[in-house]
């Protein structure tokens, strides 16, 4: 976070994004003109929180008691095996509290919710993660909180939406348009053109209107600094190839951003290729979509001609979101990152695969970095390294693709 | 509308002219909202005309969007209803045009910038003018990412409609309201679109303070559903806009056909009320 980001200004693609929130030709904030004073606001409060040795010894110190951090990297021994080439390391981020990379992003936000004075916090959720994370922020700084979930993700993910409860935070079930992700995020951003005074909206992606795909990705990006320092101190080299599942992108951008400075290292990004190819069928914006405006930014999207948002469909709740973070597409159109996707069946076979090899039961969103790492993993030499950010776990997954399986 | 000498008036100078005419007769300007296409083109049109025969100065035309995140229920679900209903933009300018042909009134398109993005700016804005808008308003687009639109519109004539809201600081309103062309947008609350029981504490003095630092005339809306709203809104603005109240009348109609006169209703209540001398 702050110190890495110091480090990194120099260098040229990590150098985003500049003070309009530009990352290339993408970015930037189309709100209505009632939230423009608040994510001023947040952007001053950032930029003097991250340089503030108090603030950034107390996130530093919940990192590591309250969250567990730093993760370890496991190789994953049998997988390796199974596949035959690189070997494959799992930087263990579902070995963080509340079972996922989210809490990373919620607790440095939360401070700064706090610094602003603001005690009221809304969120939006889809794998109900970052409403985990969220929710338990907010229990530890005794702030309220309010999380958006869309309604036929509140019914897939209802582990999740009872953590929340107990945590003390309200779920507000959204009726409107898909119920999902996309529907959470415009009914959170409604709330809070009303009430912007006095709530922070803790935006869970790198995805929104800037400054939020900068602040979301630095706090994230202690997945990658940490990769690069457990690499460093056991092979004496970096990894050759880095995969992270991408949604709205927050894990991914975490674990790409301290490597897009090092060309030789692969990064591949791997969206939700759902049941197909066709429209409506997939949540792959940055295979299949087109640069377009959605909840405040320019990135690709999944849209029809005239600019309504297209439906989308993903198993994972967490990837099913027609949008991607502005840096994601910034990376894509510069070359730095591969993106490609896989499909619903891989990903659940992959899930399989890693929980009765590994013992590690993966999230269904995770489950899809997994399915390409398995397979990309075949085709490398052994002297090869490959590090899956194992995003999350799977135990919120577990009724649901029991209920898919008709096992219920 | 062609003047006698040949000359095309562009959207900005009807905006201009409709003001003009509305305070020589002792009148703030009123500026209804509606959806186009909710529930079809027909009704959209009918009830247009019918909004114009009751006095509207302007009017606004919703352009149907699948995330509008500055709408609150009411405009959301007319949206959504639009759009089930097979709305789309060849249909919207489709409208636009059809109005023009016999209506004076001047027609401001309420889009998002994410359908104007989509087209293309250039290409987005020619539309509005060979359709006959008179300008637009986009409520998600802040005075940061704006130059493109502005510069197309004022290549156009067309106006480009911004808002000032109450958490604008000053220095900031100043700057809104200089380039604001057609009118500008105060909107009176905190929050999203849709009808309020009471106007909020201190939008009096703010549209008094936005009336000195503004050369365009100053029109509030958010929140506005009655005519004694609007009375009290109209004795220092120079208009006012209410549009969930409106999307509302149009709802509660019995059926498409009873809808124009239904809005027609309406609006000549608020006209009056707005009838300041």
């Amino acid at each position: 976070m702050p110190r890495v980001h110091a480090e990194l200004v120099n260098h040229k693609l990590s150098a985003v994004p500049d003070k309009l929130g530009r990352f290339g030709r993408f970015g930037g904030r189309y709100v209505p003109e009632t939230l423009s004073a608040a994510l001023n606001q947040l952007e001053t409060a950032y930029d003097a929180a991250i340089v503030d040795p108090a603030f950034v010894s107390e996130l530093e110190g919940l990192f590591g008691a309250f969250v567990g951090r730093p993760t370890p990297l496991l190789f994953a021994k049998r997988l390796t095996e199974q596949a035959g080439g690189a070997q494959i390391y799992f930087k263990r981020e579902d070995l963080s509290h509340t079972g996922a990379h989210k809490i990373n992003n919620t607790l440095g936000q939360a401070l700064l919710a706090m610094r602003m004075g603001k005690k009221r916090i809304i969120a939006e959720t889809g794998a109900g993660q970052h409403g985990v994370a969220t929710a338990t922020a907010c229990a530890r700084f005794g702030l309220e909180c309010i999380v958006y979930m869309g309604a036929e993700d509140v019914r897939r993910q209802s582990p999740n939406v009872r953590t929340m409860r107990l945590m003390g935070a309200e779920v507000r079930p959204v009726e409107s348009g898909s119920r999902t992700l996309r529907d959470a995020i415009n009914e959170a951003m409604r709330d809070w053109m009303a009430t912007v005074e006095t709530t922070h909206y803790i935006i869970g992606s790198v995805v929104g209107p800037h400054p939020f795909p900068r602040i979301v990705r630095d706090f994230q990006s202690i997945i990658g600094r940490e990769t690069i320092e457990c690499c460093e101190s056991l092979f004496g080299r970096l990894p050759d190839t880095v995969v992270a599942c991408v949604g709205g992108g927050s894990n991914a951008a975490g674990m790409f951003y301290p490597f897009v400075d090092y060309p030789d290292v692969r990064l591949v990004g791997v969206e939700a290729g759902g049941r197909s190819s066709d429209e409506g069928e997939h949540a792959a914006p940055l295979t299949y979509g087109t640069p377009g405006i959605l909840h405040g930014s320019l990135s690709y999207v999944l849209q029809d001609r005239d600019g309504q948002t297209a439906d989308v469909h993903s198993v994972s709740a967490g990837l099913d979101y027609p949008g991607v973070g502005p840096e994601h597409s910034y990376w894509r159109d510069s070359g730095r990152v591969d993106y490609t996707s896989v499909t619903d069946a891989a990903a659940l076979d992959a899930f399989d695969m890693v929980a009765q090899q590994e013992g590690v039961l993966p999230a269904l969103e995770t489950s899809h970095a997994l399915a390409w790492a398995v397979e990309a993993a075949s085709e490398m030499s052994p002297e090869e390294i490959l590090v899956v950010c194992m995003s999350g776990r799977g135990d919120k997954d577990a009724a649901e693709i029991a209920r898919l399986r008709g096992q219920e | 509308m062609i003047l006698k000498d040949g000359k095309k008036q562009t959207g900005i100078e009807r905006l201009e002219d409709a003001f003009a005419q509305c305070k020589s007769e002792g009148r703030r300007a009123v500026s209804p909202f509606i959806t186009a296409g909710d529930p079809d083109s027909e009704t959209t049109v009918a009830t247009l005309k019918s909004i114009f025969a009751a006095g509207a100065t302007c009017c606004e035309l919703g352009v149907p969007y699948s995330d509008p995140i500055a709408d609150g229920a009411v405009i959301q679900s007319s949206y959504t209803r639009a759009l089930n209903a097979g709305m789309n933009l060849k249909k919207m300018f489709g409208i636009v045009s059809k109005l023009r042909e016999t209506c004076e009134m001047p027609l401001l398109a309420m889009v998002s910038y994410s359908l104007i993005f989509r087209s293309g700016i250039e290409a987005f804005v020619k539309r509005g003018e060979a359709s006959g808008l008179a300008g637009f308003v986009v409520p998600d687009l802040p005075l940061e990412e704006s130059d493109d639109l502005d510069a197309h519109c004022r290549q156009s004539g067309l106006a480009l409609v911004r808002l000032v809201s109450p958490t604008t600081p000053p220095e900031r309103a100043r700057e809104i309201a200089r380039r604001s062309t057609g009118f500008l947008y105060c909107v009176s609350v905190a929050g999203v679109t849709g009808e309020r029981t009471a106007l909020p504490d201190g939008l009096i003095d703010r549209i008094k303070w936005l009336r000195q630092e503004s050369d365009v005339p100053i029109l509030v809306g958010f929140g506005i559903s009655s005519a004694d709203q609007a009375r009290e809104v109209a004795a220092v603005a120079d208009g006012v806009i209410v549009g969930s109240a409106v999307v509302r009348c149009l709802e509660q109609a019995k059926d498409a056909e009873s809808m124009p006169n239904a809005a027609g209703s309406f609006v000549q209540e608020l006209v009056k009320a707005c009838q300041v001398c």
